[in-house]
């Protein structure tokens, strides 16, 4: 049975799918003669048209520099780019907009903590903490301050399903970790991490928390205060937002006790030859001109999802999730990748007989894109031993009918391959 | 864009059926490719009578065209001097990456079979990856090759 012969109710809270997908200019075109089926979110999701008019609205009305300016078009500027921070401050329910750092992407939020806040605290013997399932934008800058002060990276298994252990957890942690870095939703197998337990624990042990929601906050509210971590760092190309922008989240208190990473104008109160005193939080550690009109698109984005309402969304994708998990089992010789029983809506897999490149060169023929390779998570693909996996990653302006177009697609690829 | 082009018969053939697969033990040379954008990762064992590649076997894991690409390759290759290993690789890389080649590709016999793939830029590190793989061993370079 598929989409076509079943009542599928296609709806995001009030709103129709149908007419969500009207604001997205982009998925309105035809690949090697097929209608899209964009289902590559979880690398980079698109944009809907309120977005783009606010980036160009931006660039065709009130462009300038920001800070400092005393023109009309700079306290314009300045004000969409202050506006923006506080529209991700309430998105994430910070404290205040002073926790609210940009920064080009989660990758750069990470290395900001790994240069600013650990590394200095680093004795040599001392510990980082991470999951067998981090991508590796939250591997490789630990594993740069290890390098540097002697500390160890610590790296806590996952299952079969490929859930974080809990257990091996428990036993992982202790006196000597300065830090436990988490993915929040995996990227490469799309499993939703029970942070709040991990966090819990954490804190009973007295050891500062960062997660990489860069997967999870386009699916799910995400709440920091409640999550009680002490850094959250996302990107927001993944949430409908432009690419060069991202935010990191920290606690005032630590972000405060913090030197600058990057110095420059902006960052600065007052510069002499014989020194210099830094700027307040936030822009501390904003040095240079920021990207403006990344930030002001990402405000418009916040507003867009805000008014479809999370979870609304979080609810439509696991309708989405559960279609295509059905389906996709029933293609012969495919296996999924990852079965937590909390996922969100990614689904990796491998079929028997084509590797993924093919697969993926063979669906975007028939106009279906997702992504084939390690995912940036080579660790994850040599656990599970493949090199390389297909992941089908949706978002809400995804149909049921668009999953029945990436199934017939897998059954072209195997007529294909023989 | 033809998926046809792309995954011809022989392509398809020499995936599912790869010929000199395996290794040479002992082996006069030996090299190693990788490919980290898709994970493919391949290794040449050679064995040489004077300057002549007299046996030849790849073994490894990959796409269909990568997997067919090296194929193809010791079919080719074997018996060949190595002056004329690197005027077929020459060929070879032109058909493989230039719009505008002159070489016509059945004057490259089963080789020319991989034409379709400059038709899909992504996949050209596929078929390249063997080639140079195969030319390492063959200079004597022990390191790990990649396409990155």
């Amino acid at each position: 049975m598929n989409a076509a012969t079943q009542s599928v109710i296609e709806q995001v809270g009030t709103r129709s799918v149908s007419s969500i997908r009207a604001d997205f200019p982009i998925l309105h075109q035809q690949v090697n003669g097929h209608p899209l089926v964009y289902l590559d979110n979880a690398a980079s999701s698109q944009h809907p048209q309120v977005v783009i008019d606010a980036i160009s609205q931006y660039y065709q009305k009130n462009h300038a520099n920001i800070h400092r300016g005393v023109h009309t078009l700079s306290q314009r500027a300045t004000d969409q780019f202050e506006g923006a921070r506080e529209e991700v401050r309430r998105f994430i329910n910070a404290g205040c907009s002073k926790e609210v750092i940009f920064t080009r992407g989660t990758t750069e939020a990470i290395n900001l903590v790994a240069e600013s806040f650990l590394r200095p605290r680093l004795q040599p013997g001392d510990e980082i903490l991470i999951s067998a399932l981090e991508h590796h934008a939250n591997i490789v800058p630990w594993q740069h301050v290890c390098q540097h002060t002697g500390a160890v990276l610590k790296v806590i298994p996952i299952t079969q399903a490929g859930e974080v252990d809990f257990t091996a957890f428990e036993s992982l942690i202790g006196p000597r970790t300065k830090l436990l870095a988490l993915a929040h939703v995996s990227n490469a197998l799309g499993t939703v991490v029970p942070v709040e337990n991990f966090i819990a624990a954490a804190r009973k042990a007295g050891v500062p928390v960062l997660l990489d929601g860069a997967q999870a906050i386009p699916h799910s509210v995400v709440d920091v205060q409640k999550l009680d971590c002490d850094f959250y760092c996302f990107s927001a190309h993944k949430l409908c937002g432009p690419t060069g922008i991202g935010v990191l989240y920290g606690r005032e208190a630590l972000l405060q006790a913090m030197p600058p990473w990057q110095g420059g104008g902006d960052m600065i109160l007052t510069v002499s030859f014989e020194k210099t005193t830094y700027n307040q939080l936030p822009w501390k550690f904003e040095a240079g001109t920021p990207h403006i009109a990344g930030a002001i698109g990402l405000g418009a984005a916040l507003r867009y999802l805000n008014s479809l309402g999370m979870q609304n969304i979080a609810a439509y994708e696991q309708q989405l999730l559960a279609y295509a998990t059905r389906q996709l089992s029933k293609v012969e010789g495919l296996r999924i990748i990852g079965t937590a029983p909390h996922k969100a809506a990614v689904v990796s897999f491998v079929t028997k007989n084509i590797h993924p490149h093919d697969l993926g060169t063979i669906l975007d023929t028939e106009g279906v894109a997702i992504r084939t390779g390690h995912h940036c998570a080579m660790p994850v693909m040599s656990f599970y031993g493949i090199p390389a996996t297909a992941r089908a990653s949706f978002a809400f302006y995804n149909t049921f009918a668009e999953i029945d177009r990436l199934v017939a697609a897998l059954h072209h690829a195997q007529n294909v391959m023989g | 864009m033809d998926l046809k082009d792309l995954y011809r018969d022989v392509i398809v053939d020499h995936n599912k059926n790869p010929r000199n697969f395996g290794r040479l033990e002992p082996a006069d040379l030996h090299a190693d490719g990788h490919n980290p954008l898709c994970g493919d990762q391949l290794s040449v064992t050679v064995n040489m009578a004077g300057d002549r590649i007299a046996d030849i076997r790849f073994d490894g894991s990959g796409c269909a065209i990568s997997v067919a690409s090296a194929s193809l390759m010791t079919e080719a290759v074997r018996g060949k001097t190595l002056t004329e290993f690197a005027s077929l690789h020459a060929r070879v890389h032109e058909l493989l990456t230039q719009h505008d080649s002159s070489i016509d590709p059945v004057s490259l016999g089963k080789l020319g079979a991989l034409s379709g793939v400059r038709e899909f830029p992504a996949r050209v590190k596929c078929a390249s990856l063997c080639w140079h793989t195969l030319q390492a061993a063959l200079q004597h370079e022990t390191n790990a090759i990649s396409t990155e």
